[in-house]
């Protein structure tokens, strides 16, 4: 049993290396289908926002698609699909901006999580974040009859004025963990699967550890296609592209 | 005009040459027109105690916007959410910090004003440094209600004081918005008792020279102030001490704040010159706003042509040239190195401050800010008349606005991912603006009329301390060391 005790004041953010979750994603095998982005919603009880406030750009998805071609109409080729979500930065850009530390590092997942209810909404640590990967609670979003019925009870429904973004669905990981323990083994490799990566159906993501060589992840992230985003700016990012494969 | 025409036209049996220079002197600089200090107490008690119906018609204005505008919007904004401004991904700030920066910047030349010349011992500065701290103060109001606003959750936004509670946690202190919360507090308390302090004498001569519920107030107030030599001797060396401690803090505010986009990994941002950068701007835009309220005040409050000559605004008008040339070398320094950087996201970003759709913001800004105060503050006559003044002081603080719009939204529209970037349209940031500039006139209004507007001490003591004397036919003005 861990000891867990308040995090002392320190300047010092770099963590272990044991217990970090990873992603891997394949952009040539992504087909765009935005099947993620609606499994990320459904699991994370991610309200649905209107079609005005959607058109001004205020769609709340912890993922997204992002879509470019290269050349002018009609001359264009479209470039492979890029899914971003909340990269997991080992050194976080929007941890230490925070000034409530509502957005902290979870010294046990390793990963940035948002505290909802500590959050006063500043968005500083969203305009901080060079992935944008940050949504935040413009509003109190209606949910009608029936859709209530289908919120999951493992995931915090926000209300207005809060910052929120992906967690790797760590109720997954929590319930996985659980259960492992429960059964007295460890988690083995595959066995959690965040929504988007369960609903990819060209398996273009792979979820696991990345701290250990044998994982899935760690194996594909090391074959030689992977890189990182914006991996010039320090963040030490935990999701890996994969691009370029024949 | 006419009304000090008529006190000090030179008597007609001016026999000596030099008499007529004195009569220049005299009406050139209220240090060197003395006024029995009698008639200058019932001056300044007048001013304060008329009210016209002009007065209490644009009062009544303000207050009216302000309950519509400021507490009407706001209580919309809080019961529905930021929805309702115009803020979106990956534009989370807006006009909210825009207006909070512009007035963090209006409040800092009250006090540049009144603490760095009282520190020079510049005698220009006797008659209107209440004015300019009163804009300090009103000016940070203002700044933290924008602060507010902007929060998504206002109604928990004491989380960012550190006090202790059980859970043990505390402010993150790593975050420049911490820093910031605490220098503007820190601010707003130093610059109140900056104002303070100054005004007990003044306090008491209105308490000696009023009645009724007036009295009370400026009784308790003034805090039994009676003038006595250990009063004073303790109130000189209170002032003195803050003189000195509130400059460091009134640059610290403004670096601090420039540190909340300077700490930011976004492009166009991340900036080692913002601190004095900012600095500069905001006393760019403070000295113009002291010049444009002078001039308001000069021109409709009773006696203030005394009070307030020309020579103040020569000076002023020299200050906002000198500042408008330094903020041309911190904007050029911090363009240049940015381009020369070579980013490619930085250079998209530059490029589209002046030719994207809102370029001719970028345009106004440096016309407003550099090319009409540099073409015309140079000429005396352009400094000394006033309402030319006010025009530049408007241009530049228009500017300064639009240099904040600049770097806030119009920044953040460009960023690492191109998939995201998009434009910012305002929503109910327009209307809460208009009730901070309508609640900082309202409270200034209101200020005028329950304080003296003019250090009557200052000025009393200022006249005491200049002579004027004859040297052969030269006349030599001298002042003595009071302090």
């Amino acid at each position: 049993m861990t000891e867990y005790k308040i995090p002392e004041f320190s300047a010092n953010w770099a963590e272990e290396d044991k217990g970090k979750w990873g992603l891997v994603v394949d952009q040539d095998l992504c087909t765009g289908c935005q099947a993620c982005v609606t499994a990320c919603a459904m699991e994370n009880n991610i309200p649905w926002v209107g079609e005005a406030d959607a058109a001004y750009g205020r769609a709340m998805h912890w993922i997204r698609i992002e879509r470019f071609w290269e050349g002018e109409y009609p001359n264009v080729r479209a470039t492979p699909f890029q899914p971003v979500m909340c990269q997991q930065c080992g050194e976080a850009p929007c941890e230490p901006v925070c000034p409530v530390f509502a957005s902290v590092h979870s010294q046990v997942e390793k990963i940035n999580i948002q505290v909802y209810n500590r959050c006063v909404g500043t968005r500083f640590c969203a305009n901080n974040c060079p992935y944008i990967a940050r949504t935040f609670n413009w509003r109190d979003y209606e949910r009608p009859e029936p859709l209530p019925n289908q919120l999951n009870p493992d995931v915090t429904v926000r209300r207005r004025g809060v910052m929120e973004k992906c967690t790797f669905c760590i109720q997954r990981i929590k319930r996985a963990e659980d259960r492992a323990k429960a059964e007295g083994r460890e988690v083995y490799d595959g066995e959690i699967e965040p929504a988007c990566v369960q609903a990819c159906p060209a398996e273009a993501l792979t979820f696991g550890r990345i701290d250990d060589p044998e994982s899935q992840v760690s194996k594909k992230a090391k074959s030689g296609r992977g890189v990182k985003l914006l991996e010039d700016l320090g963040t030490v990012p935990r999701v890996t592209y994969l691009k370029g494969g024949a | 005009m006419s009304e000090q025409k008529t006190l000090y036209s030179p008597s007609s049996s001016v026999a000596h040459s030099g008499d007529d220079e004195l009569e220049h002197l005299r009406r050139e600089h209220l240090m060197l027109d003395p006024r029995p200090r009698g008639e200058m107490n019932a001056m300044v008690m007048e001013a304060m105690l008329t009210t016209s119906w002009k007065f209490k018609l644009v009062f009544a204005f303000m207050a009216l916007v302000v309950i519509v505008c400021l507490f009407g919007v706001w209580g919309y904004l809080i019961a529905e959410g930021i929805g309702v401004a115009g803020l979106t991904n990956p534009v989370y700030w807006g006009i909210f910090l825009v207006n909070t920066v512009f007035w963090i910047g209006i409040s800092h030349a009250g006090t540049f004003v009144s603490a760095l010349l009282r520190v020079f011992k510049a005698e220009f500065r006797r008659p209107f440094t209440r004015a300019a701290e009163l804009l300090t103060t009103f000016g940070l109001v203002q700044a933290g209600l924008s602060i507010f606003f902007h929060m998504g959750r206002v109604w928990v936004s004491y989380w960012l004081f550190p006090y202790p509670n059980e859970r043990q946690l505390w402010p993150n202190f790593h975050s420049a918005l911490s820093w910031d919360f605490l220098a503007i507090n820190t601010y707003l308390l130093a610059s109140t008792m900056y104002l303070f302090l100054p005004l007990i004498p003044d306090l008491a001569m209105a308490r000696d020279r009023s009645t009724g519920w007036r009295k009370v107030f400026y009784r308790i107030l003034s805090l039994g102030f009676r003038g006595t030599e250990g009063e004073w001797t303790h109130l000189r060396i209170a002032m003195n001490i803050f003189a000195f401690a509130i400059l460091p803090v009134m640059f610290s505010v403004h670096t601090i704040v420039s540190w909340d986009f300077a700490t930011a990994m976004r492009p166009g941002w991340n900036s080692t010159i913002f601190g004095p950068y900012f600095v500069i701007g905001a006393l760019q835009s403070g000295l113009a706003a002291v010049a444009m309220v002078l001039v308001i005040v000069r021109s409709t409050m009773k006696h203030m042509t005394y009070f307030i000559r020309e020579e103040v605004f020569d000076a002023l008008g020299k200050l906002m040239l000198v500042i408008s040339m330094a903020w041309a070398y911190f904007f050029f320094n911090d363009y240049m190195v940015q381009w020369y950087g070579g980013d490619q996201f930085t250079e998209k970003l530059l490029h589209f401050h002046e030719a994207g759709p809102l370029g001719w913001m970028w345009f106004a800004m440096l016309i407003f800010n550099v090319a009409i105060p540099w073409l015309t503050l140079w000429n005396r006559k352009i400094r000394r008349n006033p309402w030319a003044l006010f025009a530049i002081g408007l241009g530049v603080n228009v500017a300064m606005w639009l240099e904040r719009y600049i770097i806030i939204p119009l920044s953040l529209t460009i960023n690492f991912m191109p998939f995201t970037w998009r434009m910012y349209v305002p929503g109910v940031e327009v209307p809460l603006g208009i009730g901070t500039l309508a609640f900082f006139i309202l409270l200034y209004m209101a200020a005028s009329k329950l304080i003296p507007l003019v250090p009557v001490w200052e000025v009393q003591e200022g006249q005491l301390a200049h002579t004027v004397r004859r040297v052969g036919k030269e006349v030599v003005v001298s002042v003595a060391e009071m302090e």
